[in-house]
């Protein structure tokens, strides 16, 4: 690993991502023991510090903690600093002085976990920021991927939805392009970020287009709150226009798999025959991040910000 | 290097650089297969079910071991022996340290343990905590009947009270010698050989 | 009777277009003499070889927070920041609390100033009452107690015809509306520049045309009453070819660009570092180069630092919550040098953007070395490399994108007049 945290993808090297997904799949070994706990991460703590509500993440977080017999530290809080009138440096800071070993961290602004690591003398992980990145996620998605096919280098992705406000679109756009997939973005406009093509994805509001060919087709959940900010006129148009049935998946190939980070809108993004069976993978996609975030933990754990420069060397 | 865990968390490291060394074949290929054959009639004498053996190797080195020893217990005693490889690296007691993580290896483990007479696989022992952390693996897999170990290799130095039940050769090494299993064409998959690679020690003895 | 003498430095006045090598004489607060040698005895001398002998720097966009932040600044702390900046004349925006909306409050910060500001301090009105956008103030009150011109700045009149009014209205006192020009529904929740890096970053973004719609509509309202507009802290390539369109065709309009606006890019905020947060935001490589031309061709007539203090506390917050802005006064003259020496502006145009242009629009009585002109004067040093660290400077706050960096000109003396307020070495020595 070249760096002390996983803020984001972007920042990852290719061998990077390889020894995490490999050191995933031996995590995923211990998951059929008898005794799903190893000793590995015994007398350390792990602070799950969550400033925006999420039981999924953090659930999975804990889990993979707690099976590396960490200490696990749930907390959480919402709203912002200012209306707690503590700023989130010092948040960090009064963190800093119980001294964890590993932070997790998600914000709903983008760029709190960075902020939060560069005060911070323990590894920091994201698990989400904002509309910025969500690198276990994608990690985990590309585990899947890999599983599901034997390789991502070469595959074809779409994603598919409010690319704008996603940052599991994000990570997962960074991720597969480094290992060597053709990734594709396919949305209303208004939800297709300006520059979005500078990443290196070739964007597309036509779904029959952005599905030709495609290996993977992943859906992402729309903000229902978004119809206030008038980038789409009304659930029915949007399930129409770009949700996923077995109709439109019919552009993909005819081995692709359908993903979705959860919790899906049943109905919109995704119909409700596809959240439930193949050619769908999310279930896998959620057994995945515990594996997932074991490797992160602890390939992480015990990592100290002064050793880098030799690590790097 | 072998499977017991070194001093330094940097397990897969190679030898450091700049300190020129020397290295020492003590077992070549037929002589490894020799004391693998005498190692196999010790576990038939030593077994009277030997269906309830179930030979659990320790990556990457035992792993060639073991499936030479379940092909001579075919051929000498005509058992189909289970054969399973489980890594230590998360029961490892050094983890506690800072820096970077040593790479899990793969565990298969075909069939439980319960009632099986586990004969743990290494290619060489030394301080014992290996043999430790592969008890302590084998332990969340269930309840073995019993618990033996083989070593291609004992080299002594032992940290803990482990005692090796079967020992292909005993070689008295210098606690700064590393004592490693190679393929002799790099993989572990051919012929291979055990090497002592010694430190050279000229500038600290002023020589 | 004191005298000062100003010996053997580069004289730059813009408004005379002098450039050259010679002395300066300081008599009880006024400019008695210039020329390429002066003989004079009994006078106190400063040798200012190899460098800069410019009029006092004149900043028409700062925020001095005082009255009701005082805590980020107040007109003292925010007066010796501007004299060790070079700055002689500073004019304070009217988003104070309670808004200088009031002839009393407009009192009130000029009898602060007289007390405890070495720098002089002229005060910004509110165009609108509370800054609320709807009722306007009363101007010619206002202009009576000692406001020189007029803004909502910080915030945006929204209400075009409101706009229409303050502006017809201003010409009863001849004072320009200085407008922040963003139309607030196009910025949305917007604070990096909209593009390929709020894309990445992840941040909402603040579209270029934001700007340079809003532009365009005070223009077409200047153009309509005959006002005099000055746009302030101009960040877009759009808005600079507006404002060159329409002085094209005659319009009365001024304009101005911060130092930051001519020398960062939104790249800088790839660490998400709350100090890259400004309103407008900090634009792409094409604005720069824009503004920069501008800048060079005189469609942007001013260089303001838009000086903005936030504690440090109101800093460390998401990226989303921090207030937008940065203390400007003690870094701008060294970061607009990378103008002079990446572009070739010529010195002379420097300093009339930092100081006879912004003179003119306020109607100031400053910005010359001219004989008879009181002495305000700035002495730099083009060449002198300096690394700053906003906590050994005098503003209360230290947000600011160049802690630590090195830059290169340095203030070494500033001159009000006729008395010496700041020295490089010695530094604040008045009041």
């Amino acid at each position: 690993m070249i760096a002390t945290d996983l803020i984001g993808i972007e920042d990852l090297e290719c061998a990077d991502i390889e020894l995490i997904l490999e050191t995933a799949e031996r995590m995923q070994e211990l998951g059929e023991r008898a005794v799903k706990k190893v000793p590995t991460l015994r007398g350390r703590t792990i602070v799950n510090l969550f400033f925006e509500a999420s039981t999924r993440t953090r659930t999975s977080f804990e889990i993979a903690g707690k099976r590396l017999s960490a200490d696990v530290i749930n907390f959480s809080t919402s709203g912002s600093s200012l209306s707690k009138h503590e700023s989130i440096l010092d948040t960090a800071r009064t963190l800093d002085a119980m001294q964890p070993d590993l932070v997790v961290v998600r914000h709903h602004v983008a760029g709190v976990p960075k902020r939060i690591a560069d005060e911070l003398d323990s590894p920091v992980i994201n698990a989400g920021d904002g509309w910025h990145e969500h690198p276990t996620q994608a990690l985990l998605d590309m585990l899947t991927v890999k599983q599901e096919k034997g390789r991502v280098d070469g595959l074809t992705v779409a994603i598919v939805g409010d690319i704008s406000h996603s940052r599991v679109a994000r990570s997962n756009i960074y991720g597969f392009l480094k290992m060597g997939a053709e990734v594709r973005v396919a949305g209303p406009p208004t939800m297709l970020p300006p520059g979005i093509e500078t990443l290196g994805v070739k964007a597309f509001t036509s779904m029959r287009e952005a599905l030709d060919g495609a290996d993977v087709v992943m859906a992402l959940r729309i903000q229902l709150e978004r119809l206030s900010g008038s980038l789409f006129p009304s659930v029915r148009e949007y399930s129409d226009t770009f949700g996923l049935s077995r109709a439109t998946l019919r552009y993909a190939k005819d081995d692709a798999i359908v993903m979705h980070p959860g919790p899906v809108n049943r109905g919109v993004e995704l119909s409700h025959d596809l959240a439930d069976h193949r050619p769908s993978v999310i279930l896998d996609q959620v057994r995945n991040g515990v594996a997932l975030r074991m490797a992160c933990l602890y390939l992480l754990a015990g990592r100290e910000r002064a050793i880098d420069p030799a690590v790097r060397s | 290097m072998s499977n017991d865990l070194p001093q330094s968390p940097a397990a897969d490291a190679p030898a450091p650089q700049g300190s020129p060394a020397q290295a020492n074949v003590v077992l070549d290929d037929a002589a490894i297969r020799r004391a693998l054959a005498r190692i196999s009639h010790e576990l038939i004498e030593r077994n009277e079910d030997l269906s309830s053996l179930y030979l659990v190797a320790v990556p990457n080195g035992g792993v060639p071991l073991a499936r030479e020893l379940a092909k001579n217990l075919r051929e000498l005693g005509d058992v189909d022996v289970t054969v399973g490889i489980l890594d230590t690296t998360l029961y490892r007691d050094d983890l506690v340290g800072r820096g970077e993580r040593p790479r899990l290896r793969r565990t298969e483990m075909p069939s439980v343990v319960d009632e099986r007479v586990v004969v743990l696989v290494d290619d060489v022992a030394s301080t014992g905590r290996t043999i430790r952390a592969a008890m302590d693996a084998l332990m969340d897999f269930g309840r073995p009947r019993s618990v033996q170990v083989v070593a291609l290799v004992d080299r002594g130095h032992r940290e803990l009270p482990i005692r090796i039940d079967y020992v292909g050769k005993n070689i008295p090494t210098h606690a700064t010698d590393n004592v490693l299993l190679e393929g002799e064409g790099g993989d572990l998959d051919g012929p291979l050989r055990v090497v002592v690679v010694t430190p050279s020690r000229t500038g600290r003895d002023g020589a | 009777m004191s005298r000062l003498l100003l010996r053997g430095g580069r004289l730059l006045d813009p408004a005379s277009g002098r450039d050259e090598t010679g002395d300066l004489l300081v008599e009880d607060g006024v400019i008695v003499a210039v020329d390429r040698k002066i003989n004079t005895r009994g006078a106190e001398v400063l040798d200012c070889e190899g460098k800069w002998i410019c009029p006092g720097f004149v900043d028409l966009h700062t925020h001095l927070r005082e009255p009701g932040q005082e805590y980020k600044e107040d007109i003292a702390s925010g007066g010796r920041s501007a004299v060790a900046g070079g700055f002689t004349s500073v004019a304070c925006m009217a988003n104070t609390q309670p808004v200088n909306d009031d002839p009393a409050m407009t009192d009130y910060i000029l009898d602060r100033a007289r007390q405890d500001s070495p720098a002089r301090v002229y005060p910004v009105a509110a165009a609108t009452k509370g800054l609320a956008g709807e009722v306007m103030t009363e101007m010619s009150a206002l202009v009576d107690a000692g406001a020189v011109a007029f803004s909502d700045d910080g915030k945006t009149i929204m209400d075009s015809g409101v706009m229409r009014r303050v502006l017809e209205y201003s010409k009863l006192v001849g004072r320009p509306v200085m407008t922040h020009a963003e139309d607030r529904t196009l910025v949305a929740d917007g604070v990096v520049n909209e593009g390929p890096v709020s894309t990445r970053l992840g941040l909402p973004g603040n579209p270029a045309v934001a700007e340079t719609v809003h532009v365009s509509r005070d223009i077409m309202l200047a153009e309509l009453t005959g006002a005099h507009l000055h746009v302030a802290h101009v960040s877009t390539a759009g808005a600079v070819a507006e404002i060159r369109a329409a002085r094209e065709r005659g319009v009365h309009v001024t304009a101005e660009v911060s130092p930051h606006h001519l020398t960062l890019t939104d790249e800088s905020t790839s660490g998400y570092d709350t100090n890259t947060k400004m309103a407008p935001p900090l634009r792409s490589a094409e604005d720069v180069r824009a503004c920069r031309v501008g800048l060079a061709d005189g469609t942007l007539d001013a260089i303001a630092t838009d000086h903005a203090p936030h504690a440090v506390h109101e800093k460390e917050v998401e990226f989303t919550a921090a207030p937008p802005g940065i203390i400007g006064f003690e870094t701008a003259y060294a970061v607009v040098m990378a103008v002079v020496r990446e572009d070739d502006l010529p010195p002379l145009e420097l300093v009339r953007r930092l100081s006879t242009e912004p003179a003119r629009i306020l109607g100031i009585n400053a910005g010359t070395l001219a004989v008879g002109a009181p002495a305000d004067i700035t002495l730099v040093d083009p060449t002198r490399r300096w690394t700053y660290d906003p906590t050994k400077g005098y503003s209360k706050s230290r947000n600011s994108p160049w802690a630590g960096c090195e830059l290169e000109g340095r203030v070494e003396v500033t001159i009000v007049g006729g008395r010496l307020v700041f020295h490089t070495d010695r530094g604040v020595l008045a009041p």
